[in-house]
């Protein structure tokens, strides 16, 4: 990088249209903006509902979390909450980290390990409801 | 100049001579509007709520596991310090939700002219406060 006070000169043979036209600056086009509302409209009513039905838990024991857990509707739609949280959370810290780490190599190495920690913990979920209701 | 991102930083000045861009002055030297502290929160909340789900996650696995492993669960949420990280927890959550309903019409293209920014932003600030004492309300009662 030259210094503020050289004068500049531009080597790229490049339109900056040309890089923000088809799939854009982030090469996936609009499928993560795309997936982030998706992931957003599933969780209004999802998390409404965990709220109240966490409220309706607070220190409940075993068995009352486990015959609650049991029933088709609340194990369905806990499936789908932890399935939605976890790939909206995926994909808002991603952008985070895009935003603020500046180096290529570290910040693809990041979104990797976010990638599988919010696979491996959503798995971790599914199967302790699976096992719990099933 | 290599990058093609450096090259919006060009542009010519009077004379015809080409010069770099100054760059715009950062976060610190703004005073600080509702919609930029809400948009803040936001990100900031959404983070926090990644670190909240830990939480969920424990919650799951430890009814997975055993009953004293639930109960030990169940006694850290409703001990002092799970108390403080669970109303942060709520706070945070109704608080991104509130805010990701105001994005969500604004993505639909509803409301994003200045007065009606500001008006949705008070009114996600207020929904966040008066709900969470609601539920803490209805939560202690029940408890």
């Amino acid at each position: 990088m030259r210094g503020p006070t050289e004068p500049p000169n531009i080597e790229v043979m490049r339109s900056p249209l040309a890089r923000a036209r088809g799939l854009g600056a982030a090469h996936a086009g609009s499928s993560h903006w795309w997936a982030q509302r998706v992931t957003a409209i599933a969780l209004v009513p999802l998390t409404l509902w965990f709220i109240w039905s966490a409220v309706r838990l607070a220190g409940a024991p075993r068995e009352v979390m486990a015959a609650w857990l049991s029933a088709p509707l609340p194990m369905v739609l806990m499936l789908a909450l932890v399935v939605a949280t976890f790939h909206h959370l995926q994909l808002g810290l991603q952008v985070v980290i895009e935003d603020y780490v500046p180096n290529e190599p570290i910040k693809l190495g990041a979104v990797l390990v976010l990638k599988a920690l919010c696979v491996l913990l959503a798995l971790v979920c599914i199967v302790s409801v699976l096992k719990v209701g099933l | 100049m290599r990058d093609v991102r450096d090259v919006l930083m060009i542009a010519r000045n009077t004379d015809g001579k080409l010069v770099r861009r100054p760059l715009s002055p950062h976060v610190q030297v703004y005073r600080w509007p509702l919609s930029m502290a809400l948009s803040i929160l936001h990100r900031i909340t959404g983070v926090a709520l990644g670190v909240g789900t830990l939480l969920l996650t424990w919650w799951l696995v430890a009814a997975a596991v055993s009953d004293e492993a639930f109960a030990r669960a169940q006694w850290f949420l409703g001990s002092a310090i799970g108390l403080v990280l669970l109303f942060g927890w709520s706070l945070a959550l109704l608080f991104h939700f509130f805010s990701g309903l105001r994005h969500l019409v604004w993505d639909a293209g509803f409301g994003f002219d200045p007065p009606h920014y500001n008006i949705s932003g008070w009114a996600v600030v207020i929904a966040t406060g008066v709900t969470t004492v609601v539920l803490w309300a209805v939560g202690l009662a029940l408890w």
